[in-house]
């Protein structure tokens, strides 16, 4: 007989094995020596958090009353995992990558860190799993008084083990769950000992249901004609519950706390959610796989009237199987105790942070910057955040008296939770999803739950009567159960599909109409493109503020003498020992301020921010970065065009500098060469016309002769006069010239005849009269001019015995070429260049003219739009002209 | 799989119009993947179009037993898919290779 002592001593036993699992586990994580504790193992029996009492003894109650609805519980977590792939494993690389902390703080993230939706979404699981908690409290007390009915004992009494037991459960969370302060950090401690806890429970189960099948049955086909001739033989399942209530657990699965926090929070490596997978839906399937024969059987040799929702508790005890009895308790006890040990740390997290903090904060803004407990704070928040849970839970189970409103809260607390689905999943995988419409979601969501299933389903006058069947103020369609005149639906279906319905769809209007701040766009570009943002499966890492680190980005930045000295008087002025100060505000203030100096003042910020870790690197500090940068690129561009600017100038003035130099060159060596050129004549003019004026002897043949040189001379002076001035004009643009059309063959023959006339040496030129028939537009006498000093030119220097000319014309590419070439030897190639050079003569003695007649004629051609260039490589001296045909002008 | 040895080589100069055979199977054994979840959810609502006992229809309702065996063997084969799955992929967990390999199918991103 199992008395009531020895199962208060298992009890105790057990609690104090988890106790001591739950220490070492915390002890080997901390010594690091704890990998099988982060095994998928491990992870996937946290996952079984799921199952609670609910699950352990409400299972074959719901059995017992439904046949396979409950079945639906544990297929949409099926499902969740069958698809993990596609949606689990984007969720923990997000809260991984994120560092998120809890649903709450999943969904302010995803929404541009709003806390306003943080605190909706923390209420809302306030709301929804304290009746929760309030369950497993009721049935932990409920599997104690089969006990006490078994052993009566006068000092029994319900409140006094529900308080002992509620007390319990916020000791150890309390203990463990708020051991260290950075939620990222996992709780190894209670992570191990809900494993332990989940493989009893499953041992538990199994154990009844192998004794009921084998042992009360006698066998599997046996049980099978047992099941189909009992109450519950026949399939009677409503389609739309079976549909709705596999939503909403796939729902409940992604949104509730505690999941969250094992699934997500806890986990420490992505690639546990490939074991996982398989191993949560094998541990749901074992663990529903003997409730139906439980039921059965139960109902069979139970007496009529007696709970259903004990039968995995009663079964073995009406049996005698007091072992089997206390196994299936410590089933029961440990599903509950780890379910509301988890559900308070995950709340009491949300609470502190999104609730507790934001508060004590504002309230403290004036002290903010000199408080260095806020660690303290938070922890004191959190513990007393589990403790509120805990007494919250404790007094809603004794105010609803524990009855049988009690065993509908489950799926009531399921369709609140998964208010937060829409939010979740179209943050997850729409980008345009926006805060504005996440909160008008959940706050539909929420509000239609409340109306049309917590209030009329928790009962006790919370909500009239009359409002249930004649709706509030008599408006009939806005009864709770039958919104908008519908009626007849299941309570849970209605409420679901209008909750859900209308939630969405104010979820996407307003996502749609609103526009979202420029933290929420990156926010949701991390989110959604996860895989692109985050590197693969990667451990977490503390931030700590790190004076060495900061050293480090000083000495980067300041330069290493500069950032050393700063960092030793820093010390100095601290009073420590070192050369490193501690990280105090003031100091990081300081340090801000000399960073900025260098960096500007958002990088320095950001940078700070980012070493220390109390303060993310908001988008507003990026932008300001990144205006910073813009500032200084646009600035460093106006230098780098302003300093091109000044390399042209200084390029143009040496170009310019240099034409003059050479320009004063020219001039001064024109100025030798004219006053040369003017004083050879003037000289013979000057002595001959001495000797004319001084000899009074001179015969009439001498004086005749010496007046025909100083004639001859001063026409010389003359024509080398004109020439200058030709050329001066020339060159100076001022000539006007008498543009005609004219055949090139006329100029040719005008210009031999003229060159030719009067010469004594003969010069044989020979044309090819068929191509000269060339029209050309220019000045011709010009031309003319040209060809005259060319051809006299080759009259002049053709050395070879029977001097020869060929004047041959072609059209090439539109412009009339004419080459001059002698059959003399040409003109040596060291002076081709200087040939249109003033005053070049190739040699002086033969000069006959004053050395510019082909200066002037290149001016001419230039002025006519041809040129004419020194043909090197030719037989003899050769000379090119090109000028524009006749129409070719007119297109220039 | 050999037979394609060679045109693999003379494809992979060009750029890549096909994927290769190894990251193409990877891409479809991901759509089972994602579809695998949809196939568990239509096989679960299967029950749905069962008879039930309060039907006042012509054919019998179905046993609880026969509902039983239905729902834990579409279960178990669910899982046994899942095992699979993860068996297969087992070798993916590398860094940046389930990134590239998942999610890279470049019309279903959203950028900018």
């Amino acid at each position: 007989m199992a008395t009531l002592n020895l199962m208060v001593l298992v009890c105790l036993a057990y609690v104090a094995l988890l106790f001591i699992v739950a220490f070492a586990a915390d002890r080997l994580a901390a010594t690091g020596r704890s990998t099988w504790l982060r095994s998928p193992l491990v992870y996937t029996l946290s996952l079984s958090i799921y199952c609670t009492a609910w699950t352990f003894y409400g299972a074959v109650g719901y059995a017992a009353r439904s046949g396979l609805e409950y079945v639906t519980i544990y297929l949409g977590p099926t499902l969740v995992m069958v698809g993990w792939w596609w949606g689990l494993r984007k969720l923990v690389r997000v809260g991984r990558s994120q560092r998120v902390t809890s649903i709450a703080d999943l969904i302010s993230s995803r929404y541009g860190k709003s806390n306003l939706l943080a605190i909706c979404v923390t209420v809302l699981a306030v709301v929804g799993i304290t009746p929760y908690i309030a369950l497993q409290l009721q049935s932990i007390t409920l599997s104690f008084s089969i006990f006490f009915e078994e052993a009566p004992v006068g000092a029994y009494s319900d409140a006094s083990v529900v308080f002992w037991v509620a007390a319990g459960l916020a000791v150890f969370a309390i203990l463990f769950g708020t051991r260290n302060l950075d939620a990222n950090e996992r709780h190894h401690g209670v992570v191990t000992a809900i494993a332990l806890e989940a493989v009893v429970k499953l041992i538990a189960l199994l154990a009844v249901g192998i004794f009921v099948v084998w042992g009360l049955s006698g066998g599997v086909s046996e049980t099978m004609a047992r099941i189909d001739a009992s109450p519950i033989g026949e399939w009677k399942v409503n389609g739309s519950r079976w549909a709705t209530i596999t939503f909403l657990a796939v729902a409940a699965f992604v949104c509730l706390p505690r999941m969250f926090q094992v699934m997500v929070v806890e986990n420490d490596d992505e690639r546990h959610l490939r074991t996982a997978a398989w191993a949560f839906p094998t541990y749901l399937l074992l663990i529903s796989l003997f409730v139906v024969p439980i039921a059965v059987v139960g109902l069979e040799v139970m007496p009529e009237g007696s709970n259903p929702d004990m039968f995995v508790l009663t079964v073995p005890l009406s049996q005698g199987r007091e072992t089997l009895a206390m196994l299936s308790f410590l089933g029961g006890f440990s599903s509950a105790t780890s379910m509301v040990i988890v559900a308070a740390m995950a709340l009491s997290t949300m609470v502190s942070n999104h609730l507790v903090m934001p508060i004590w904060l504002s309230s403290q803004s004036d002290r903010a910057s000199v408080s260095g407990d806020v660690r303290h704070v938070i922890l004191l928040a959190r513990r007393v955040s589990i403790a509120v849970i805990m007494a919250l839970g404790y007094f809603y189970f004794r105010l609803s008296g524990g009855g049988a409103a009690l065993a509908s809260i489950g799926l009531i607390s399921f369709a609140g939770i998964a208010q937060i689905l829409p939010a979740l999943v179209g943050g997850l995988f729409w980008r345009g999803a926006t805060r504005s419409g996440a909160l008008a979601g959940l706050t539909v969501g929420f509000a239609l739950w409340l109306y049309t299933l917590l209030l009329p389903g928790l009962g006790g006058g919370l909500m009239p009567d009359w409002v249930l069947s004649d709706g509030p103020f008599g408006i009939g369609w806005l009864r709770p159960q039958a919104l908008f005149g519908i009626q007849g639906l299941d309570p849970i279906v209605h409420a679901v599909m209008w909750s859900m319905l209308l939630n969405t769809a104010a979820f996407c209007a307003a996502s749609l109409l609103s526009f979202p701040s420029p933290l929420e766009r990156l926010q949701g570009a991390q989110f959604v493109n996860v895989f692109d943002h985050s590197a693969g499966p990667r451990g977490w890492t503390g931030s700590v503020a790190q004076s060495e680190d900061l050293m480090i980005m000083s000495q980067r930045i300041l330069g290493a003498r500069e950032a050393q000295d700063l960092f030793q008087s820093e010390a100095a002025l601290q009073g420590g020992r070192g050369h490193l100060p501690e990280p105090t505000p003031l100091f990081l203030e300081r340090l801000e301020r000399e960073l900025s100096g260098s960096v500007g003042a958002a990088a320095a910020h950001a940078m700070i921010g980012q070493i220390v870790g109390g303060s993310s690197v908001s988008v507003e500090d990026l932008l300001a970065v990144a205006d910073e940068s813009a500032q200084l690129m646009e600035y460093s561009s106006q230098l780098e065009v302003k300093s091109g600017e000044l390399a042209r100038t200084a390029k143009q003035l040496r170009e310019a500098n240099e034409k003059l130099t050479q320009i004063s060159l020219q001039k001064d060596a024109f100025l030798g060469q004219i006053s040369h050129e003017l004083r050879t004549p003037m000289t013979s003019i000057r002595a001959f016309s001495e000797i004319l004026r001084d000899n009074d002897g001179l015969n009439t043949q001498d004086k005749v002769r010496y007046a025909t040189i100083i004639h001859d001379e001063a026409l010389r002076l003359t024509r080398l006069l004109d020439d200058l001035l030709d050329l001066s004009v020339l060159e100076n643009g001022q000539v006007s010239l008498n543009m005609r059309d004219g055949i090139l063959a006329e100029v040719l023959d005008r210009a031999v005849a003229s060159a030719l006339a009067g010469a004594e040496a003969s010069l044989a030129v020979r044309r090819r009269r068929i191509s000269e028939t060339v029209q050309v537009r220019s000045d011709l006498d010009r031309l003319a001019q040209v060809f005259i000093n060319l051809i006299a030119n080759a009259q002049k220097y053709c050395d070879a015995p029977n001097p020869e000319l060929t004047i041959s014309v072609h059209d090439v590419g539109g412009q009339a070429v004419v080459d001059f070439i002698d059959n003399g030897s040409g003109i040596p190639a060291e002076v081709q260049s200087t040939v249109f050079e003033k005053f070049f003569r190739v040699n002086a003695e033969k000069a006959g003219g004053a050395g510019l007649g082909l200066a002037i004629s290149r001016e001419i051609m230039l002025r006519l739009g041809g040129d004419i260039v020194y043909l090197p490589g030719q037989s003899g001296g050769a000379f090119r002209v090109t000028l524009p045909l006749a129409g070719q002008m007119a297109a220039q | 799989m050999t037979g394609d040895g060679d045109g693999e080589r003379s494809e992979r100069k060009a750029p890549a119009v096909f994927l290769e055979r190894q990251t193409y199977r990877r891409r479809r054994l991901m759509d089972a993947a994602r579809l695998l979840p949809v196939l568990g959810a239509l096989l679960f609502a299967v029950p749905l179009l069962w008879p039930g006992a309060e039907d006042a229809g012509t054919a019998a309702p179905v046993p609880t037993s026969r509902a039983i065996r239905y729902i834990f063997v579409v279960w178990a084969l669910l899982i046994l898919g899942n095992v699979w799955f993860g068996l297969l992929t087992r070798g993916w967990s590398g860094q940046g290779q389930g990134r590239n390999d998942d999610e890279a199918e470049p019309p279903q991103r959203e950028r900018g």
